[in-house]
């Protein structure tokens, strides 16, 4: 037995379907069948990650109660009367959240490491729910959290390995109803066609760039590394392309499963892609890529950030916060990702980009009448930012290390 | 001045652009006119104004994403 990765395979979708009939055959006759809810979520937790050696799984129970009791034990001192809401109380509330997702980052850079208590596939999505609902109950927007209502947040398992990331209010507000059946009919609908979409994106889009072309163009890149300055052949271009291609489908197609299995069990989990790849700046492109993700920083990190230091009047010129605020939004995000230098700079170009994009905006603001607007213009934004993106990727990909470095 | 005048104001400032509030049904982020920083000037702007507290977690931009969305939170939140 080993662990097994939700919708790696086009038959898990048979048993998972098998195994979620009873709850849409409940949600289709207006009743939510909880115990049993709660039993599949155990089976597939189970399968997902106690088929190994039960290290990842009991990684996530501690994981779980840990944040749990974390979580709750903020909620009752700023429920408390004439709570305090102490900045510092917060501060380490958060830092106390993501300790377990910091080790589990560090950890590949020691050498037989063994700090990371919780190591376990998909806990940087559940630390976002967390500090997610840590910041909202500083805010006092959320106000009463059961400890069984977390748990079934932070183990909603249609999301659990690589979200999308849900936000506890919008959550509950599905998961305390039951859909009219007009409603829930409709639900099955666009979760069939989001189904089918994914497998389509997954299993044959993203099965032809990962697993037909971006071997075969990495070997041409490699065999062809001593015939171009640094090794930049044109393969390299090819695997840019490629990896992008790769990297959406894949991913998106991944997503688009995790909402169609969530419209199903009758929760309208958020879309994380809306064409990213007709952007027409970088910003824009935020706006579509990875949206559950990018949202999360932007009202978590970049706007808290932003208040703070337009409150406390850190910097004067709004420029220079503004970038302040990009700058450590992308490094963030890039140590995020993992410990190495090309996600590193992947986080330091995606702010450049930025910075420079906002520039352009200005510029372009000021100068209204004596720049021209039309299709061709419309298209070359286009071209420009894919172009901008897909060189992200390859940064992202980290072939770049390969070619240079081993 | 009334509170939508007071708005159209703050966004003229925050956004230096004279034909804000022109259509005050406008979807102010769909059409780029308001982007995050700009987003937390204004809240800030409305916090001195009007005395009212919009912490980010209650900032929903489906609920504050055109001037006439801006007049009808304020006064909720005045009332409060």
């Amino acid at each position: 037995m080993h662990n097994i990765t939700p919708y790696s395979s086009p038959t898990y979708f048979i048993y998972l379907l098998l195994l979620l009939s009873p709850i849409m055959i409940g949600l289709y006759n207006g009743k939510r069948f909880r115990v049993y809810e709660t039993f599949a979520t155990v089976i597939i937790l189970i399968t997902a990650f106690f088929g190994g050696n039960m290290s990842q799984g009991i990684s996530l129970i501690c994981y779980i109660l840990f944040e749990m009791v974390l979580v709750l034990s903020y909620l009752r001192y700023r429920t408390k009367e004439n709570s305090k809401n102490n900045f510092w109380v917060f501060f380490w509330s958060v830092i106390l959240a993501i300790i377990p997702l910091v080790f589990v980052k560090i950890d590949p850079l020691l050498n037989n490491a063994t700090i990371s208590l919780f190591a376990f596939m998909g806990i940087s999505y559940l630390t976002f729910k967390s500090v997610e609902m840590i910041m909202e109950i500083r805010d006092g927007a959320i106000k009463e959290v059961k400890p069984w209502e977390f748990i079934r947040f932070l183990l909603f398992f249609p999301t659990i390995t690589s979200g999308p990331i849900d936000r506890f209010r919008r959550f509950q507000k599905d998961v305390l109803k039951v859909p009219s059946r007009e409603e829930y009919v409709a639900l099955l609908k666009t979760g069939t066609n989001r189904l089918m979409l994914g497998l389509l994106y997954k299993f044959i889009i993203g099965y032809i760039f990962g697993t037909l072309l971006l071997p075969k163009v990495s070997v041409l890149a490699l065999s062809y590394q001593h015939q171009a300055p640094l090794g930049l052949s044109w393969w390299v271009l090819a695997y840019m392309y490629v990896y992008s291609m790769y990297l959406f489908f894949d991913f998106a197609g991944y997503s688009l499963f995790a909402v169609a299995i969530s419209n199903f069990l009758g929760v309208k989990t958020p879309m994380n892609f809306n064409k990213p790849f007709k952007s027409h700046n970088i910003k824009d492109f935020w706006n579509r890529w990875h949206m559950t993700l990018s949202f999360w920083f932007r009202d978590f990190i970049y706007m808290r950030l932003m208040f703070f230091m337009m409150k406390k009047k850190l910097v004067k010129n709004r420029v220079t916060m503004a970038n302040l605020g990009y700058l450590t939004l992308f490094l963030i995000m890039g140590f995020w990702h993992g410990e190495t230098w090309f996600y590193i700079v992947y986080g330091l170009f995606h702010a450049g980009a930025m910075i420079t994009n906002d520039a352009w905006l200005r510029f372009k603001k000021r100068h209204k009448k004596s720049i021209p607007s039309n299709k061709f213009t419309e298209c070359f934004a286009i071209f420009l930012t894919f172009n901008v993106v897909c060189f992200s990727f390859l940064i992202f990909s980290g072939f770049l290390n390969t070619l240079w470095f081993s | 001045m009334d509170v939508k005048a007071e708005i159209i104001a703050i966004l003229k400032d925050v956004t230096g652009l004279d034909d804000v509030g022109s259509d005050p049904a406008e979807n102010l982020f769909a059409d780029g006119v308001l982007d995050s920083m700009a987003t937390v000037e204004v809240l800030v702007a409305m916090q001195d104004k009007f005395g009212i507290q919009v912490p980010v977690s209650e900032f929903d931009r489906n609920q504050w994403n055109t001037v006439n969305k801006m007049v009808d939170r304020v006064g909720e939140l005045e009332e409060a």
